[in-house]
């Protein structure tokens, strides 16, 4: 048994601090689980060097302790791929694994959501699902949290390096974007690196079409094709938990960033990178010119937003840089933070403390990226 | 029903279980999936993991050949657990495995797999499949040779590193049902059958009142802007501008409603145009099928596929005078519903009429074959096959022996290796690092200490390869770097992927719906991408 400090400063997603982890000895009869045996395959990725580890990686056996220490993941559904990713992740090292879901288990759960029996029908998926992990898989510690995710705070999700989802509800998915944006910080006027939470999502059907994560929150996304059948899920599941393993490992780049999957004739996946698109409004870094008036207030502003033909927002969130500092103006998620806001829509542009040429991040549902505009302040 | 006690609740339980799926390949599918046997050939994680995913949607046995005698404690296989510490591997896999559909039935065989193939020939006669991971390549391809001699389609998965293989030997595949994405509708304005005809001649869209004529069926409309247009044109619109054209004919009948809206069922006839335009025509696949059953003599040993091609193909030569069968089913219309239902049975009744002209020419082709009928014929399944006639898809498949013997595509592979963005090369280093294991009995860096010398070993065991192949040494260090990196290890997510796919293909062979790969896939988790040869 080795005592280690994390290593944590080549980590791309590093948390804060040096954690000294605590020497961890196994008790009890099942000395199979030692590290060489149990995760042989594993550090054989993690321990050598190879031509396709992204840049920051350094092979070292801490990184496998990183992994199973310090990296705390949110899985956000217990469901379909839920499961799988629970089982994925914890047979990687992962093991603070979280997962939320609201809902009970049904009958016709049972084809593919392999960690519910009958016995289990009518309990809560992420219960059940976790005290199976944490059996079947020694040293794991899924926590369930038999919950709707609006009922958490900005400190709950902040607590997590990685945020993986099989969500099926556009609501909660916009709901969840909304959130990771909230906690991110600015430094004179850059974006905290650390403060970035990486999203990975397992998209279905239903989510086509739409992609509203923003500061590249979304390092994946996998649309599944046909739906509802054991080994589509599984496959979507793997390419994500494969997706959170290089984020969290840096022990191979990340896929560039949007990939979809069709077996019905064949098998297909078609990859490619959804940010760079050069003539996308939403991507582009150039910021668009914004006309205000002193005496216009905020909610004014959301409406032109909403009804100009050129953007079409639904729901913009509007974050301004105001002296280096990033000052939220209005978001519509989490609740706790939209009240906190909800008085400034009744304000001025000059109450606000907006002036000409002072920049504003809109983030919106409709766009994969912020999108930056200049305030013209129109006399 | 079989099953004892009380089967309509059962059977309803069944169904709810089985709700999502059998969306995907209905009831017929779902029972050919139950009367499947599959036999794993090492319990390895990305063999259970395809287990558990036929498992879970209830294949109706499965058979795990496995001779690990313990298993050592390998954690990225989920279907192991700390209770059974010294079990042999395989027998703890397919009890946790059973664990999830009680509807399943089970074998373990503690037999090394040579054995089994030296002494018992016909032990994979019962299977459905056969799927194999982890195998030396010389027994490989002893296995395959039993199996294509034996037609039993065999699935090989390989999970390296972050490497993922999925190879299908399957001698002649042939499907009736391939779920084409996009499927055109089969309309017949071309070429209307008679009582199609009859019931279109007897519509007058002029004298029709509003209401009527903004609730006219969209069949309707381009049916008779199609008369109009074949009288100034002599025939349909024939490209992308005649069709461009016709659309501003169509229109041209539009009448502006009352509340100056427009007319909602001249709007799809216009969106239609593009889709249901196209001349009635036989797919060249489907042709080249026809074709080949027209070639064939019928015998008692003639598949009943092939019996219905030929029964199909003499439809095509007389009584459909060149087309397929009606299909019968006609996509959905704004109109009212009396006529859409009538239109509907005149395309219904003549898919029927078509079927059954079919169902009459199999049994006297299956009664001339003599006393032993070979074609059950039912009735449902020559309507299913007359329904799916433009969408027939035959695999012929080559074996993996054929293909090691060097009568892949020379040429190919060599385009292939010197595009940088083609998987094919992991293909190239899968067969490689085979060659180093029967070389030194391990794979290259699979021992820590050994990885370097390794390198040097395995880019030999990659350059003979290509030089047998006629191929320069055109493979980059980086490959051969990366595959020491591996050393055989089996990365969970990319063994559960290949699973994955792995079991999809299964369930498409068995139940004869969608379309399999032929023959060899290539995943590639580093870029999260894959591509499909023909080896």
């Amino acid at each position: 048994m080795v005592a280690s400090s994390g290593g944590h400063h080549q980590w791309k997603l590093a948390v804060g601090t040096v954690v000294i982890i605590t020497v961890v000895i196994i008790s009890g009869k099942k000395s199979m689980m030692d590290w060489g045996e149990r995760w042989s395959e594993v550090r054989k990725l993690l321990e050598r060097p190879g031509p396709f580890t992204h840049p920051d990686f350094e092979p070292s056996p801490d990184t496998l302790k990183m992994l199973q220490e310090n990296m705390r993941v949110l899985v956000i559904g217990a469901g379909g791929l839920g499961c799988e990713l629970l089982k994925d992740l914890a047979l990687m090292g992962f093991r603070n694994l979280h997962v939320i879901d609201m809902d009970t288990i049904d009958l016709s759960n049972l084809n593919r959501q392999f960690l519910f029996r009958k016995k289990d029908i009518g309990r809560s998926k992420a219960e059940v699902a976790a005290e199976f992990i944490n059996r079947r898989i020694q040293g794991c510690q899924v926590v369930p949290y038999y919950s709707k995710i609006q009922d958490y705070d900005d400190d709950f999700y902040r607590s997590f390096h990685l945020v993986v989802s099989g969500l099926d509800s556009i609501v909660a998915r916009r709901w969840i974007n909304g959130m990771l944006l909230s906690l991110l910080c600015y430094e004179d006027g850059m974006l905290d690196q650390s403060s970035v939470i990486p999203l990975v999502d397992g998209g279905t059907e239903g989510f086509k079409g739409i992609s509203g994560v923003t500061y590249r929150l979304t390092q994946g996304v996998v649309k599944r094709i046909i739906p509802a059948v054991a080994s589509t899920n599984a496959v979507i599941a793997a390419a994500c938990a494969t997706e959170v393993f290089k984020l969290a490992t840096s022990a191979c780049t990340p896929m560039n960033n949007y990939c979809v999957f069709n077996d019905s004739d064949g098998i297909y996946t078609y990859t490619y990178e959804q940010e760079k698109k050069e003539d996308c409004v939403a991507c582009s870094q150039v910021p668009q010119e914004l006309l205000v008036q002193l005496t216009e207030k905020l909610q004014d502003v959301i409406s032109r937003l909403k009804d100009s033909l050129q953007y079409q927002m639904k729901s913009p969130g509007l974050q301004a840089m105001i002296d280096g500092r990033t000052k939220s103006l209005y978001l519509h998620s989490p609740a706790s933070i939209e009240e906190r806001l909800r008085p400034n829509l009744k304000k001025t542009i000059e109450e606000l403390g907006l002036r000409d040429g002072m920049e504003i991040a809109v983030a919106d549902v409709t766009s994969p990226t912020t999108v930056l505009f200049k305030v013209k302040i129109q006399t | 029903m079989e099953s004892s006690g009380t089967p309509s609740c059962e059977q309803s339980d069944k169904s709810k279980r089985y709700d999502r799926q059998l969306r995907l390949w209905g009831d017929h599918g779902q029972t050919s999936l139950e009367n499947g046997h599959v036999c794993l050939i090492n319990a390895s994680a990305a063999g259970t993991e395809t287990l558990k995913s036929l498992v879970l949607p209830g294949v109706g046995a499965v058979t795990i050949v496995d001779d690990a005698k313990k298993y050592t404690f390998s954690f990225h296989s989920f279907f192991v657990d700390s209770d059974s510490v010294g079990r042999p591997r395989g027998e703890v896999a397919l009890r946790l495995l059973l664990e999830l559909n009680l509807e399943v039935r089970g074998t373990f065989v503690d037999q090394p797999l040579q054995e089994i193939l030296d002494n018992q020939p016909d032990f994979f006669v019962p299977f459905t499949c056969v799927i194999v991971t982890c195998l030396p390549e010389c027994t490989l391809l002893m296995l395959s040779k039993v199996l294509w001699e034996a037609s039993i389609p065999l699935v090989v998965i390989r999970s390296y590193g972050m490497i993922g293989y999925i190879r299908v030997q399957i001698e002649e595949h042939a499907i009736v049902e391939s779920h084409p994405d996009n499927e055109m509708p089969d309309l017949r304005l071309d070429r209307p059958f008679s009582a199609l005809q009859k019931y279109m001649d007897s519509l007058d869209l002029d004298s029709m009142d509003s209401k009527e004529h903004s609730h006219v069926p969209y069949v309707v409309i381009l049916y008779k802007h199609l008369q109009i247009w074949n009288q100034q044109h002599g025939g349909p619109p024939k490209n992308y501008k005649e069709r461009k054209a016709f659309i501003e004919l169509c229109k041209t009948g539009m009448r502006e409603k009352e509340n100056s809206e427009i007319e909602e069922n001249f709007e799809e006839a216009v969106k239609a145009v593009n889709t249901s335009l196209l001349p009635t025509s036989i797919p060249s696949g489907v042709q080249s099928i026809l074709n080949e059953a027209a070639s064939i003599t019928p015998s008692p040993t003639t598949k009943p596929f092939w019996i219905m091609a030929r029964a199909l193909h003499e439809f095509v030569t007389s009584e459909g005078r060149g087309a397929l069968p009606v299909r019968g089913t006609i996509p959905d219309m704004t109109a009212d519903s009396e006529k859409y239902i009538k239109i509907q049975n005149l395309y219904r009744e003549q898919a029927a009429q078509d079927a059954d002209w079919v169902l009459r020419r199999v049994q006297e082709l299956s009664q001339q074959l003599g006393p032993r009928k070979i074609v059950t014929s039912l009735e449902s399944d020559i309507k299913n096959f007359c329904k799916n006639a433009h969408a027939l898809r035959v695999i012929k498949g080559k074996s993996i022996a054929e293909e090691y013997k060097g009568s892949i595509n020379l040429g190919e592979i060599g385009a292939h290796l010197e595009n940088p963005e083609s998987e094919l090369v992991w293909y190239v280093m899968l067969r490689a690092v085979d060659q180093f294991h029967s070389e030194f009995r391990a794979y290259p860096g699979y021992f820590q200490d050994q990885v370097e010398t390794d390198i040097v070993r395995l880019k030999v065991c990659v350059n003979r390869l290509l030089a047998d192949w006629g191929c320069g040494p055109i493979v980059k260090d980086d490959f051969i770097h990366e595959m020491c990196r591996y050393g055989a290890a089996e990365v969970h997510s990319v063994a559960a992927y290949i699973g994955g796919c792995a079991a999809h293909e299964v369930i498409k062979i068995i139940t004869s719906q969608y379309v399999p790969i032929n023959n060899t896939h290539i995943y590639n988790a580093i870029t999260a991408t894959s591509e499909t040869f023909m080896l």
